[in-house]
């Protein structure tokens, strides 16, 4: 893989991943549990749109050709997708929601906070404003895992089912692919190895915090990144593109 | 008797405050049938805000562009918000948010008829902010006045995010305007279909209206239903043109004498309708706000049983 393919994956992976987490967070807006968390989880959302759009803006200009952000995220279909499976998964209920916003966070932090020393300027630009965003995320997720996993008898276990689903799709977050190796030797990509440790280290602290029993399997699901999805994927697309797609065109 | 005359003095003294444009604050003496019906109003209000969010809602996950679905999802969290500032203002009328919320699930208390209609295609976001929010700011504009304190505060701040969303929801429009003809095609029908029901959206006329002279006395509303609505429809009518849409109503011209637009009569058997629960959405509406609201009540238990937990185990810690 030559650099300039690999740039355009890495931040179509970035941009992908932020926008399907927060078409994931919009299904939620008017449903919360009360009118605060409606509020909270929308403004988490609109800062993950707002992200994903400086992303697939710089996505657009590396591609060329008069590529535009909405032609990245309304025009590629689920196996051009790049984002980690775990953002994909349902709403199944509020303890899935917010723990997957906490076992993103987690990462995204850590994640964020490295890419500001990217060689690559923009993405280094983009950290920088992203990251203050990104640490009132994962303050608001990982303190609502440890209100609900320590709450009432009823809401611990829907957090330990919630998590004990989601575990498995940890383990891509911090494996590299041939995208991130290519990347490493210039300066560009995040060193994920680095981060593994750092993460599990954290997520431990808040489940532990939580009273949540960390699942006794090795996380294993992959494939995200390398454009192989869940079946939820497909359904989330769907929805999101439908317009663009029945009338291709047109100007909104 | 003594009793009575104090009340009376009282509901003197009151009146001699509204009228003198004084606001009303929560500490103040007020008379009950104004604390009810104020209650009942900004409740509503309140109600409207959060059944609103859901029409709007509607088409945040199908928003045609990045952009639009930034402003739109933004715009249903500004919902959320006024919701929000409305219950605390009936709060200080001594009601709580669970007991309002209790009236709107259970169907005692009401909210804006106008969302129990569909938002069918991506036109209708364009034209609830266009039409219906430009009717609820007419309403809203008058409000910022209203006697009671609180209720005119909050609406200041809520005129200002909705007239942001007017202006949002008319750009919508415009470039649905100058669109494909499939877009001119959606952006007409979308119009015939919420025009008359955002002319409704001021409530009855006033001759059929029971709560509005005395409100009018205490300052609580400042203008008459038709006056509003007349307002409504002489504002309109040149956005409309600018568009390039018809509104649909045959009798729509100007009156040179008046120095208003004429309109056709609105159909009340379809308000009334409505209003009773026979809308096209009423009871999705109920059933998808009592939904989150069963789902979401594990939640709520658990934060106060953490919270309860933590300051237990804080008092614990203090004492050792």
């Amino acid at each position: 893989m030559d650099q300039a393919a690999a740039l355009l994956d890495y931040v179509l992976r970035l941009a992908d991943s932020n926008l399907v987490l927060g078409q994931r967070l919009a299904e939620c807006c008017g449903h919360a549990p009360e009118l605060e968390l409606d509020i909270a989880l929308t403004n988490i959302s609109l800062d993950l749109m707002g992200q994903a759009r400086s992303l697939y803006q710089y996505a657009a200009e590396l591609k060329g050709n008069g590529c535009t952000e909405d032609d990245l995220a309304y025009f590629r279909t689920e196996r051009e997708f790049r984002n980690p499976l775990l953002v994909e998964y349902p709403n199944e209920d509020f303890a899935y929601t917010i723990l997957r916003q906490f076992l993103f966070d987690a990462y995204n932090q850590l994640f964020y906070q490295a890419l500001e020393n990217s060689s690559d300027a923009r993405l280094a630009e983009i950290a920088r404003k992203s990251i203050k965003e990104i640490r009132y995320h994962l303050r608001f997720s990982a303190e609502w895992c440890i209100r609900l996993g320590d709450g009432t008898e009823l809401s611990r276990q829907k957090m330990q089912t919630a998590l004990d689903d989601l575990w498995d799709y940890t383990a891509e977050l911090c494996t590299p692919n041939a995208t991130d190796q290519t990347l490493l030797s210039t300066g560009i990509a995040v060193d994920l190895e680095q981060l593994k440790a750092p993460y599990f280290e954290r997520v431990e602290e808040i489940l532990t915090k939580a009273t949540l029993r960390k699942p006794d399997y090795e996380p294993f699901q992959q494939g995200g990144k390398e454009g192989s999805h869940t079946e939820f994927l497909g359904h989330l697309l769907a929805e999101l593109q439908v317009l663009q797609r029945t009338y291709p065109g047109a100007e909104w | 008797m003594t009793k009575s005359i104090n009340i009376a003095k009282l509901e003197a003294r009151f009146q001699a405050k509204v009228d003198a444009e004084q606001k009303i604050e929560p500490k103040d003496w007020m008379p009950e049938a104004y604390r009810k019906t104020l209650i009942r109003q900004i409740s509503q209000h309140a109600h409207s805000e959060v059944v609103g969010m859901l029409p709007e809602g509607n088409w945040i996950l199908r928003a045609p562009s990045l952009r639009r679905k930034v402003a739109l999802l933004a715009k249903v969290q500004d919902e959320a918000g006024h919701g929000l500032y409305l219950y605390s203002a009936a709060e200080t009328l001594g009601i709580n948010r669970d007991e309002l919320f209790e009236q709107l699930l259970t169907g005692k208390a009401k909210y804006s008829s106008i969302f129990n209609y569909p938002t069918q295609t991506w036109a209708d976001i364009g034209t609830v902010g266009w039409l219906v929010d430009g009717a609820a700011i007419m309403n809203q504009v008058m409000l910022t006045r209203t006697s009671y304190g609180p209720y005119a505060r909050a609406m200041v701040r809520i005129c200002k995010e909705e007239s942001f969303h007017q202006r949002q929801g008319y750009e919508i429009l415009l470039a649905l305007s100058q669109g494909t003809e499939e877009q001119r095609k959606m952006l007409q029908d979308a119009v015939n279909r919420w025009w008359w029901p955002s002319l409704m959206m001021f409530g009855p006329s006033d001759a059929e209206s029971t709560h509005s002279a005395q409100s009018m006395a205490w300052k609580i509303k400042r203008k008459s239903n038709d006056q509003l609505r007349q307002e409504f429809v002489d504002a309109t009518v040149r956005q409309a043109e600018y568009l390039g849409v018809t509104l649909p109503d045959p009798d729509l011209k100007w009156n040179e004498e008046r120095g208003h637009y004429d309109f056709g009569k609105i159909n009340w058997d379809e308000f009334w309708a409505v209003v009773k629960g026979r809308g096209p959405c009423n009871k999705n509406r109920l059933k998808t706000r009592r939904k989150a609201h069963e789902n979401g009540a594990w939640v709520r238990e658990a934060a106060m049983a953490h919270a309860e937990k933590r300051a237990a185990r804080q008092k614990e810690e203090g004492i050792a």
